[in-house]
């Protein structure tokens, strides 16, 4: 059983997540909404562009055409940045609630006592911290950069022809995934990338771009968008997908898998698609439960509550809605 | 029309004018909200949220084929802004001066979430009057702007001669025998002869292009009608291009000062200014009965997959056999889109024309192949 609390916002849900515990919904026009905690509004960018949830699920962060990174809380907004004149095309969060952030071909790292820059030849497209936010991953044209936070040290450049447009480290660290332009992923084994067969996993066959990934509880499956099913790649062994078929869940004829959310607990994929439907799909033997049912317009963000009982979505169009599930 | 967002793409050297134009249509008091896309802020005097800068990223998404290259930068920014409901009327996007516009304007064709939303209007390429033959022989960017362009607007018009001025359009004219040629001074060209043109519309294309459908270029070659000749009622009087054919010729008002080649003018003997040697680009414009569809289709998709990267752009209506609706094509390197238009009228010839503007295409093989798919 699934009961939903719709919400309508009337502007694009870039971010539908949980902020201590409430569900929080970033919208494009720069607000941000906490619609049963006192129905608060805050404004946070004039022309919001970009939102990710902090990892202790405490606030979020924003990014805007106003060239500012903000972070979001129950109790308000503070200023992490401002790059003046500049859209922030991506941020992402990091352990001790550092930020990462980016305009055109430049990265910047905000912690706690420092913001630090690191440039680029090409436009940076996407951020991702790895495990314990010692680097961070920038995905651009033709591969991913790989730098220290803290150190001056060269990065490390892992090269794949083509645009990488979003990047995620495995939650142990063993693995790197970008979604690229061409609709395929593409995956690098971290400890393995001097050598150049044994680096590579390229993972195809997407009708349209893998723009949302979603890691399993341990990274046993990442799940991704971009298909008539969530696609679930194995990379529990120690080759990582290579070799080894995909799962497809939630497969439909008429539409296309837009957003994915794996549970924090158990091995089940929140699947949204271009129609507005949402599901639960089981990894194990793809058994499917209907959520919601199909709206105005594609699921544009979708997230799980910290234990799994609760689930936000938001559309292009604006609708939005908290699900609760019970068994 | 569709509810897409219009773009169009303004090119132009160094020096040519962009940024005056940008920043006429940023301040003109014409009731519609452009976004403008620009590589640097630089000159643009007007601080305007409507203005996004950005780094001019080149992606090149198959095995680095010239066909399949986009600006990765627009992907980002276009979908960017529109993710908000009706905030722009359309977008403008200004290229650096040095640019090739066939990224720009695939980015529309193959970009499946860019082209959902917003949909290529026009190519516009500002020429300077005075310093365009020189850049024919150091910049090959100028000419390939030109022959990209839907639109050229010859702009600082007050700094050449008017002997200077006919040389230029038939210059232009034999770079890019359909664009049609507006002439500026401090680029003061009404807004309307660049926005919303439609001219990657097919349910527009061509319908205002007098010298596409006018038939006689070759028979009257020094009798010319000048693009921007206003025999035809202003643009988008209904029609006006339709008039074109037959012997509509006929307007007692018209000036004929302007001595231009037609676009099909291939004489090699041609007086035109010696700057003429340095154009590159060349035009093949074909024409005949009613064509064959079991052949045709074949042959121009064979045609741009081979030659795609030499072929510029290409416009055309096709008259197909037991057809009563006109087909209309264009293509800008291997991406070809066609479709019925609207019916033939009655007193229309039908008869199909293309042309095609490009680098070393083969005229013999391109004619020869084009004719094998003539109705039988």
């Amino acid at each position: 059983m699934a009961i939903i609390a719709p919400y309508d916002f009337d502007e694009h849900v870039e971010l539908a997540t949980f902020v201590d515990d409430q569900p929080a919904f970033a919208l494009v026009d720069g607000t941000v909404r906490f619609p049963t905690y006192n129905q608060q509004v805050f404004e946070a960018n004039v022309g919001l562009l970009c939102a990710e949830r902090s990892q202790d699920y405490a606030s979020l962060v924003t990014g805007g055409e106003d060239g500012r990174v903000m972070r979001v809380g129950l109790q308000g907004v503070e200023q992490v940045a401002e790059q003046e004149r500049k859209w922030i095309d991506v941020v992402s969060c990091g352990p001790n609630n550092a930020v990462g952030f980016a305009a055109g071909r430049t990265v910047w790292v905000a912690t706690k006592d420092m913001v630090r820059q690191f440039d680029h030849q090409r436009a940076v497209e996407g951020i991702a911290f790895a495990p314990k936010g010692m680097r961070i991953a920038c995905s651009r044209y033709n591969g991913v950069s790989i730098h220290w936070v803290a150190s001056q040290a060269a990065p490390v450049d892992l090269h794949w022809d083509g645009a990488h447009t979003g990047v995620v480290y495995s939650p142990d660290g063993r693995y790197i995934v970008t979604s690229m332009a061409e609709n395929a992923l593409h995956g690098w084994r971290l400890d393995n990338v001097k050598s150049a067969e044994g680096a590579h996993m390229r993972m195809t066959g997407y009708p349209a771009k893998p723009k949302s990934l979603s890691w399993s509880p341990k990274g046993k499956w990442l799940a991704s968008s971009g298909a008539q099913a969530a696609i679930c790649w194995p990379f529990a062994g120690k080759q990582g997908p290579m070799g080894k078929e995909p799962k497809e869940l939630g497969t439909r004829a008429d539409a296309i898998v837009t957003q994915v959310a794996c549970h924090p607990v158990e091995d089940v994929v929140a699947v949204g698609y271009n129609d507005g439907m949402v599901m639960a799909v089981k990894i194990e033997d793809a058994a499917e439960a209907l959520l919601r049912r199909p709206g105005k317009s594609a699921i544009s963000s979708l997230c799980w509550d910290r234990r799994g009982d609760r689930l936000v979505f938001g559309s292009e169009a604006g609708e939005a809605g908290l699900i609760t599930v019970s068994e | 029309m569709s509810d897409k967002t219009p773009v169009t793409v303004l090119t132009g050297y160094l020096g040519s004018g962009k940024t005056t134009l940008l920043n006429r249509i940023l301040s003109d008091e014409h009731g519609k909200k452009y976004a403008v896309i620009v590589n640097e802020f630089g000159e643009i005097g007007i601080d305007n949220d409507l203005i996004v800068e950005s780094d001019e990223e080149i992606y090149e998404m198959n095995n680095g084929c010239v066909c399949c290259t986009v600006r990765g930068d627009l992907v980002r920014v276009v979908q960017g802004l529109l993710k908000r409901k009706g905030r722009f009327d359309g977008i403008l996007v200004e290229t650096t001066g040095l640019a090739d516009p066939a990224p720009v304007a695939q980015t529309f064709f193959m970009d499946d979430d860019v082209r959902a939303k917003a949909q290529l209007d026009t190519v516009v390429a500002l020429v300077d009057a005075k310093h365009f033959p020189l850049r024919l022989k150091d910049a090959p960017e100028a000419e390939d702007q030109v022959a990209f362009a839907d639109v050229v607007i010859l702009n600082k018009t007050d700094l050449v001669n008017e002997a200077e001025l006919v040389k230029l359009r038939a210059t232009i004219r034999k770079i890019n025998p359909h664009a049609v040629i507006h002439t500026a001074q401090r680029s003061n060209i009404s807004l309307d002869q660049v926005l919303d043109r439609g001219s990657f519309d097919l349910d527009r294309i061509l319908e205002d292009d007098p010298h596409f459908l006018d038939v006689h270029n070759h028979d009257h070659p020094d009798h010319q009608c000048d693009p921007d000749c206003d025999h035809h009622g202003g643009n988008g009087n209904g029609g006006g291009g339709d008039g074109g054919d037959g012997e509509a010729h006929a307007h007692g008002d018209h000036h004929h000062h302007d001595h231009d080649c037609g676009p099909d003018c291939d004489h090699e003997d041609h007086k035109l200014d010696s700057n003429t040697h340095d154009v590159t680009v060349k035009s093949i414009s074909l024409r005949a009965g009613e064509m064959n569809h079991q052949k045709f289709f074949p042959w121009i998709n064979k045609l741009t997959q081979i030659d795609g990267p030499d072929i510029l752009r290409l416009k055309g209506i096709v008259a197909f056999e037991g057809d009563d609706d006109r087909f209309v094509v264009q293509g800008v390197h291997m991406i070809v889109e066609g479709d019925h238009q609207r019916p033939w009228h009655a007193d229309e010839k039908r008869e199909t024309r293309i042309v095609f503007i490009g680098r070393n295409l083969d005229r013999e093989k391109i004619e020869r192949s084009f004719q094998a798919c003539v109705a039988a």
